[in-house]
């Protein structure tokens, strides 16, 4: 298999230089050719290493492929972990790539710089898959950045655009927090396991879990809590979790199929899967699962509340992106792995769908974003329309769609979960914010999805007449992957659900501790199966808030439009915080960054300008001026002052001989 | 009858005279090296006079040195006045302070 | 082989020789003319060969052999024992192999910008090199004090005669700032030559020392490699002098002359004087921390490029104090040995990449004649290729895994976490740090709308730009994800250092 995992990685690689380098040579048909090429053999591959997983058996590998470094007792290799967990996520990323880079063809037709883009999205799939395939921290860590990289290259592929530019740097330096908390905890499970690599450190773990590091000293913690916790803050950054989620909504700034991909389905999620993979350290350490969780059930519920206020088509789709990497965060918390990493793939699927489907809506629009200016779509755009709407659906949990068994499972885990059964004070308010927030988090899904298929889709034609006239469906290549998309995003949860979550299909690669295991606990009493489940939706809260959730946004924005006018002025207090997000742009912005550069300005000003060099350099120099302009008087220049100083030595110089020797 | 002490005492008196000329004098640059000749003659007289004291002719050879030398410095010394005067048409010391820093 | 022996010899006098020949042919400032075209290829043509012998360096040497290796002794001043002894291990054969590979490059970036005396200006560089790497292998005290100063004569000329409108200001600072250190530096040397009757470098090692001149003699090589390195307080002749300096000058001096500081502390301060190292070690983390954060504000907020760059080089730089003076808070495995490597992996990747780093300013300065970041925005609508490579190393200066600025950086904060927890906090801020300023300067003068009339009318890199900057893209690349050549090196060096460090001298 090595020579199969090899050329996963590289084919991406192979054909992202050759787009890149001699892009002009080649055309641009030819850049579109060898990355799809790449990737599709990538894809093809990775489903053949599931396949021999899941049918034919095979085990896990562990392979070494170069060493990076040794030193000083470190080693530092390169190499591939192919478990299950990462044969689906191979799976998930390289398929959903392809999609994109179909789909890119019709979307980028007329970019000037389309070999770059291609170049930039083959380059992202060969760092994601560094990432899912790692079987040590070094090369993890090398993966997260690199697709920071390109995030960032994407996000500002447009460079011209001062909006682009502004939100990739923000993008980067967002991550970049994320990652000052990742690198701290690589080195902490180096200081405690004096190893990189995955099988040593997760060996050892139970060891760590025993010693404490005193960060402030004479407060011993838990190496392990703080270990996770340094960890977590990464995947906050690159799962764009509460604080550190800013990022995600301007990053859609960027070409809108690189929103699919890189901001919906794959390197957002890298946070989710980091988690997963590290869940024999994370189980070892309550406390940082309760971190977990709350960061999770905040990013939940509030981010999907800002879903409900923004106007552009794309925003609201990456809002809801934020609330559902939220909903894979509670789950990472409550313990149920392979829920987070169900729902990661049900995600993948019918987000980068979503997306896709506002991409086609804004070629069509002529990269009109605004939803206000939209409206009645449906009849110009049937493909669009219908696969938008499985996407929508399979996103609020509509009975039988993917999403469904996702987040009715995922939502049933939590309930079940060892936050419930704890006795302490402090577990019991974890659970119910866990539990509220992703319970009311559904009738919020529900109401931004519906407010935007419907505005978009359905009702008077707001667009002006020049748009109108050009509106027609979108060409095959950006049809084909949206009904590609569609077709796993509506059924896959069918076939797979038992399989993932109950069928103890990840095997060693996520390990639970048994009195964590609310999944297993489900398996008898909540499920029965996938179609005893959809039998049984009417036992389940969820289902009458998602009901609701869609009801409310046809009543306000179809049936009558004027009532949310009249919310926005009554409760503008509110309408405002939602607005401005939280003001947690304003935080970052103008909290940190300014007074980032406040300091920076004082320090150059005051501590280099002033002290260093005014006062010691230049006032040592200035010093030694004055001291020698107040010298300098002693010499007169006249003889006799000359004689009269060397009479005076003299006779001193013969007092002292004669006298005091 | 006269000592030693009476010679040392008028070596003394020039020696102090000599010097008091080159400190008090501001006017004429020729003073000053008439100064220094009268300086090295009352080295000279306590030369003299304890070579005579002593009995020892040493003292009386280094005279002849000392007279020598003061005959060339008295020389060079004049010229460097006459290039000066020549220069700045004054022998003055007071106008002399190029050497002020 | 007769060859081999005298390599280093060859290394440090090939092109001094070479400096010497090029003022010889003399000057044209014709740059078309036949003579000034006979001078730059010989000028290329000494500096390749010295940086084809130092490969011929890299394969004679041998990783695994304890102690010096290609040693020469030849007596020099016999009254008071002074030799010319010469002799490389896995802490300076990579340094003379960066300096022999940085200088071609310069050769080439300057080959037909430089209007007045090239051939001086080529000289004095060819002469830098050679003296630089006697530095480098230079094992008796006096020797290297002698290259020490040496170097700063052609430096001192390359920013004085070459530099900007404050050259004169900023060649004085350097000047005055470097030769106050050295000289503390001086008499450190007597002093110990004082203890042991020679001036040989082992001599002193092996010399026992109190605890109170141990302190004196290392505060005594701190000023002189404090500066520089240079670390906070004594940093702000660095950024005057790149300013003002001509584009290979801030090239040498970045990637080259900052890492005799480094090198003095690891080579000298460490193995003469373990015990006083030890005592100030606190101190010296301080410092470096105060350098990777306080610089990093301070870097943030430069309005000019070359000024930015240079501020990001002190930052830089405090990892490889911080790597080296960690040494005694840690033990055991990934510890001490870890951190040493880091810090001399920082120092070559730091080469590399703030290299190139003043090489894009020079492009751009070259074509605009100017350094502020406000006169530029949106380069890359008419220079794509140099845009290109300006994202790239400006990556890699923001220690982007896969580029080198990562590896050193990467080592020396897991080593500092084990020292102590806020240690790596603070290293690690070099990671906000860091992007922040170097992205925001790319953001503000690559990316956006053509700003203005000049950039519009800008043309993307030549050939020789191109090739300058591929063969340092390449490089830090190629160190970046395989740096186990590199390593291997050093590992066996520095294991033998940090037992000697370890043994006490008083």
């Amino acid at each position: 298999m090595y020579n199969y995992y090899l050329t996963i990685v590289l084919a991406p690689l192979a054909a992202a230089l050759i787009a890149g380098l001699a892009g002009k040579q080649i055309g641009r048909a030819g850049a579109h050719w060898v990355t799809i090429l790449g990737v599709g053999t990538s894809c093809v591959l990775s489903l053949l290493v599931l396949k021999n997983m899941f049918w034919g058996g095979a085990g896990a590998e562990n392979i070494s492929v170069y060493t990076w470094a040794v030193t000083d007792g470190l080693r530092m290799e390169v190499g591939f972990l192919v478990d299950r967990l990462t044969a689906l996520m191979m799976c998930v990323v390289t398929f959903v790539s392809l999609m994109v880079h179909i789909y890119t063809i019709g979307y980028m037709h007329d970019d000037p710089g389309y070999q770059r883009f291609f170049s930039y999205i083959s380059l992202f799939t060969f760092s994601m898959l560094m990432l899912v395939m790692s079987n040590n921290f070094l090369q993890l860590f090398f993966g997260w950045e690199a697709v920071g990289l390109v995030s960032y290259l994407l996000i500002g592929f447009w460079f011209k655009k001062q909006t682009a530019m502004f939100a990739n740097l923000k993008a980067f330096l967002v991550n970049r927090v994320g990652d000052f908390g990742f690198i701290l905890g690589i080195a902490g499970v180096v200081m405690f396991t004096g190893s990189l690599d995955y099988a040593t450190v997760f060996g050892q773990a139970d060891a760590v879990a025993g010693q404490s590091i005193e960060v402030f000293s004479g407060t011993p913690w838990n190496a392990m809590t703080v270990i996770c916790i340094l960890l977590f803050i990464g995947a906050m950054g690159k799962s764009a979790q509460a604080p550190l989620h800013v990022w995600l909504p301007d990053s859609m700034e960027g070409p809108t199929p690189i929103s699919a991909l890189i901001h919906a389905a794959t390197m957002v999620t890298a946070g989710i899967f980091m988690v997963a993979r590290m869940s024999p350290l994370f189980e070892l350490s309550t406390t940082a699962l309760g971190f977990v969780i709350i960061i999770g059930a905040v990013t939940a519920f509030f981010m999907g509340l800002l879903g409900i206020v923004q106007n552009d088509i794309k925003r609201v789709v990456a809002y809801s992106t934020l609330s559902q990497l939220g909903y894979m965060t509670v789950a990472l918390g409550a313990s149920a792995y392979s829920a987070a990493i169900f729902h990661l793939m049900t995600h993948a699927f019918f987000k980068a769908l979503l997306f896709l489907a506002a991409g086609s809506v804004i070629i069509a629009m002529h990269h009109e974003q605004d939803i206000r200016k939209m409206g009645g779509l449906k009849k110009y755009m049937p493909i669009t329309y219908w696969t938008s709407l499985i996407g929508s659906l399979a996103l609020i949990g509509f009975p039988g769609s993917s999403g469904f068994f996702s987040k009715d499972l995922l939502i049933e885990a939590v309930k079940e979960s060892h936050w419930h059964d704890g006795a302490s004070m402090g577990d019991q308010v974890t659970y119910w914010i866990a539990y509220l927030s992703v319970l009311l988090g559904v009738f919020v899904t529900a109401l931004y999805s519906f407010r935007m298929f419907f505005l978009v889709f359905h009702g008077e034609e707001r667009m002006d007449a020049e748009t109108k006239s050009h509106l027609h469906e979108t060409p095959a290549v950006v049809t084909v992957p949206l009904i590609l998309l569609a077709i796993p995003s509506a059924i896959i949860g069918w076939f797979s659900a038992d399989a993932v979550l109950f069928g103890g299909f990840f095997g060693d690669a996520i390990q639970v501790k048994s009195v964590h295991d609310a999944l297993t606990g489900l398996n008898g009493t909540f499920w029965h199966g996938p179609a005893a489940l959809v039998m049984h939706i009417y036992a389940s809260p969820v289902f009458y808030l998602a009901a609701l959730g869609v009801i409310a946004a046809w009543f306000l924005y179809l049936k009558r439009p004027d009532i949310p006018a009249t919310i926005k002025d009554k409760f503008s207090g509110i309408y405002n915080l939602l607005d401005r997000k939280y003001y947690f742009d304003d935080l970052w912005i103008k909290g940190f960054a300014g007074v980032g550069r406040k300091l920076g300005q004082f320090l150059w000003e005051k501590g280099d300008q002033l002290i260093i060099d005014g006062i010691l350099v230049n006032g040592t120099a200035k010093t030694v001026g004055r001291l020698a302009g107040v010298m300098r008087q002693i010499q007169t220049g006249y003889l006799y002052t000359y004689a009269f100083a060397m009479i005076i030595g003299l006779t001193a110089l013969l007092g002292w001989l004669i006298w005091l020797r | 009858m006269i000592g030693l002490e009476h010679y040392l005492t008028l070596a003394a008196m020039l020696f102090v005279l000599s010097v008091a000329g080159i400190i008090i004098n501001r006017r004429n640059l020729i003073l000053l090296l008439m100064c220094v000749e009268l300086m090295l003659l009352a080295v000279n007289f306590n030369f003299v006079a304890f070579s005579r004291y002593l009995g020892d002719e040493t003292g009386q050879v280094f005279v002849f040195f000392i007279l020598t030398v003061a005959a060339a410095e008295a020389a060079i010394g004049l010229a460097i006045l006459v290039v000066l005067f020549r220069n700045r048409r004054s022998i003055a010391v007071k106008e002399l302070n190029t050497l002020k820093g | 082989m007769e060859f081999s022996q005298y390599i280093l010899s060859i290394l440090i006098w090939l092109p001094i020789a070479g400096g010497v020949l090029l003022l010889l042919i003399g000057d044209d400032n014709d740059v078309m003319s036949s003579r000034a075209g006979l001078m730059r290829i010989v000028a290329l043509a000494v500096s390749v060969l010295a940086f084809l012998i130092s490969i011929g360096l890299y394969a004679g040497f041998d990783n695994a052999a304890v102690g010096m290796q290609f040693t020469e002794k030849v007596s020099w001043v016999t009254a008071l024992n002074v030799f010319y002894v010469l002799g490389v291990d896995g802490i300076s054969a990579p340094l003379i192999i960066l300096t022999t590979f940085i200088t071609p490059l310069v050769i080439i970036a300057g080959w037909d910008n430089i209007k007045s005396r090239p051939a001086q200006y080529f000289a004095a560089f060819l002469i830098l090199e050679g003296l630089m790497v006697g530095v480098f292998c230079a094992l008796d005290a006096l020797l290297f004090y002698v290259f020490w100063e040496a170097m700063l004569i052609p430096m001192f000329l390359i920013i004085g005669v070459w530099g900007g409108e404050r050259r004169v200001y900023a060649t004085l600072k350097f000047f005055l700032y470097t030769f106050l250190g050295s000289v503390l530096m001086l008499v450190a040397f007597i002093y110990l030559y004082g203890q042991t009757g020679g001036f040989d470098l082992f001599g002193f090692m092996a010399a026992p020392l109190s605890l109170t001149a141990q302190k004196l003699v290392f505060v005594a090589f701190l000023i002189a490699f404090a500066v520089k390195v240079p670390m906070w307080p004594v940093h702000t002749w660095l950024p005057d002098a790149h300013v003002e300096a001509p584009t290979g000058g801030s090239v040498i001096l970045a990637a080259i002359m900052l890492k005799m500081g480094g090198y003095g502390f690891i080579r000298l301060s460490l193995p003469i004087v373990p015990d006083g190292s030890e005592y100030f070690a606190g101190m010296m983390i301080a410092l470096s921390l105060i350098a990777v954060v306080y610089i990093g504000f301070v870097a943030l907020m430069q309005k000019d490029m070359k000024k930015l760059i240079a501020y990001s080089s002190i930052a830089h730089m405090g990892f490889v104090t911080l790597g080296v003076f960690i040494l005694w808070s840690v033990s055991g495995d990934a510890g001490a040995g870890l951190g040493m490597v880091g810090a001399m992996v920082q120092m070559i990747s730091h080469g590399l990449i703030s290299g190139a780093m003043f090489l894009c300013v020079g492009v751009l300065y070259d074509r605009m004649h100017s350094r502020q970041i406000a006169d530029y925005g949106g380069v890359a609508n008419t220079m794509p290729i140099f845009a290109a490579f300006m994202v790239l190393f400006a990556m890699a200066n923001a220690g982007l895994p896969g580029t080198s600025g990562f590896v050193g950086e990467f080592m020396v904060i897991i080593a500092s976490f084990k020292a102590n927890f806020w240690y790596a906090f603070l290293a690690a801020g070099t990671l906000i740090l860091g992007a922040a300023y170097t992205l925001w300067m790319v953001k503000r003068v690559v990316y956006g709308e053509v700003a203005n009339d000049n950039v519009a009318a800008l043309k993307d890199i030549n050939g020789r730009e191109f090739l300058v900057l591929a063969i340092l893209a390449i490089s830090v690349l190629i160190v970046g994800l395989w740096p186990a050549p590199l390593v291997d090196m050093m590992n066996v060096t520095i294991e033998q250092l940090i037992e000697q460090v370890g043994q006490t001298k008083l």
